[in-house]
């Protein structure tokens, strides 16, 4: 049986392509912002685009921070990505002020120090062994597209790591029951279609 | 390990169909953009560009429709480009399924436009697209154009670029008017201008014509080059223009 996937929508940007893109892998998919429909959903997917205070806003007012608290303390899968990978660490800085996030991974997010911003297209990752979101495209390059990212922090899980010029980051992080990306898999044609496709085979 | 320098396929979109012009006259239909679209992302192209230059307002619903459908099976990122002016133009798009969004006129008729949709989305949806060309009155040595690059915009290219920066563009979308339609390769000039005064990324456009103008784009400091009929009509494919960049040393997927 297709594995039941909720895309939570709680107003953060365009979500067609992650739709298809879990879809395309196998998923039985539900867009929605509706916290019953979520609940009986086998795995989370937590998007985000622009600003991490306004993804935090968002969040908050559909309900999202209980959500997600509650899904991971049950020790269900989730998904978070870009910005999404960025709301669960424990602070989001930007333009000075700093956001609390969901504190769920260690860290902070903030500016990137590189001098060409936003970094933008194609890179390679870095992946620990025993990672089984990168199994078989260990190599292949992913889309990103920020500038804030969160700086590696031992103790955090298996950490995949990329860098922007001088800058290391976190790309992506497998904890527990919880995975997060902060390139984009929906928009990273084959290599990403296979790391959905990982994820989903957890579910 | 660094960011691989992307190759872009343009569409031309009229109407939801694809067409190329030299100069943006003589249009010629070049096919279905959903083909093209996924024949290009199989193809190793890095991103797509639409730049929508239908002229109603069904044309550009007719064209929203059409991104929808490259979304639903294209999974590489999609920039829409045309008639964008303001933060409720840009939400139609992002709902359609672009990734990001280009402004031109709409922004030189009211740079704030930017500020605003910048703020509402995050500078990473917005491309500033600047049609530029010689103009020895402007300080730089170039002006920006309108209308297809047959009027002058009475601005500084840039001047413009870094206003636009300040402001809050996540890239720049550099086309040159003296280069466009000619494949007599990109502006290096004005690619390598720019550049020094722009840390967003640079996409370069306009005039390409061999894989060697690929390669010239990249070494003037272009972070993407972007090409439409070199592509459309077969001269090049993608797969030859990055094994030239890969070959002269730059990183490519």
């Amino acid at each position: 049986m297709s594995p039941r996937v909720g895309l939570f929508d709680y107003g953060s940007g365009n979500l067609h392509s992650a739709r298809r893109a879990f879809a395309n892998a196998g998923a039985d998919v539900v867009l929605t912002g509706d916290l019953d429909e979520l609940a009986g959903c086998d795995g989370l997917v937590v998007p985000g685009v622009g600003a991490f205070a306004t993804c935090m806003t968002g969040l908050s007012q559909a309900a999202g921070v209980e959500l997600i608290r509650d899904w991971v303390a049950s020790g269900r899968p989730l998904l978070g990505i870009c910005v999404g990978h960025q709301v669960l660490f424990e602070q989001g800085t930007e333009h000075g002020t700093s956001v609390a996030g969901l504190g769920i991974h260690p860290g902070t997010v903030s500016h990137l120090a590189a001098r060409r911003l936003p970094h933008m297209g194609w890179n390679t990752v870095e992946v620990p062994d025993g990672s089984r979101l990168f199994a078989g495209v260990e190599r292949s390059r992913f889309y990103f597209v920020h500038s804030y990212a969160a700086a590696p922090v031992a103790g955090a899980g298996l950490v995949t790591t990329a860098r922007h010029e001088d800058a290391v980051f976190v790309a992506a992080l497998e904890s527990g029951p919880v995975s997060s990306t902060q390139f984009h898999p929906e928009k990273s044609g084959a290599a990403g279609a296979r790391l959905i496709s990982n994820w989903l085979g957890q579910l | 390990m660094s960011v691989a320098l992307r190759v872009i396929p343009c569409l031309d979109v009229h109407d939801g169909r694809v067409v190329k012009g030299v100069n943006f006259t003589n249009l010629r239909d070049a096919g279905d953009p959903v083909e093209l679209a996924a024949r290009y992302s199989a193809e190793g192209a890095d991103e797509l560009t639409f730049l929508d230059i239908s002229a109603s307002s069904d044309g550009r619903a007719t064209t929203r429709e059409m991104v929808a459908r490259c979304a639903e099976t294209v999974f590489i990122p999609l920039t829409v480009g045309g008639g964008v002016r303001s933060v409720a133009d840009v939400d139609l798009l992002l709902r359609s399924g672009a990734d990001k969004v280009g402004i031109n006129t709409g922004a030189l008729a009211r740079p704030a436009a930017i500020d605003e949709i910048s703020r509402a989305f995050g500078d990473q949806v917005l491309v500033l697209s600047v049609d530029a060309r010689r103009e020895p009155g402007m300080p730089s040595g170039f002006g920006v154009t309108t209308h297809g690059g047959r009027r002058s915009a009475g601005l500084d290219a840039l001047a413009w670029v870094r206003e636009a920066c300040d402001r809050g563009v996540g890239e720049i979308l550099l086309n040159s008017m003296d280069a466009d339609g000619t494949t007599d390769g990109f502006d290096i000039e004005m690619i390598s201008a720019v550049r020094a005064i722009a840390d967003v990324p640079l996409i370069a456009s306009g005039g390409a014509g061999t894989v060697e103008h690929f390669v010239a784009a990249a070494a003037a400091g272009a972070d993407a080059v972007l090409a439409a009929s070199v592509f459309h009509y077969g001269t090049l494919t993608i797969d030859q223009v990055k094994a030239g960049l890969r070959d002269a040393g730059f990183t490519v997927r």
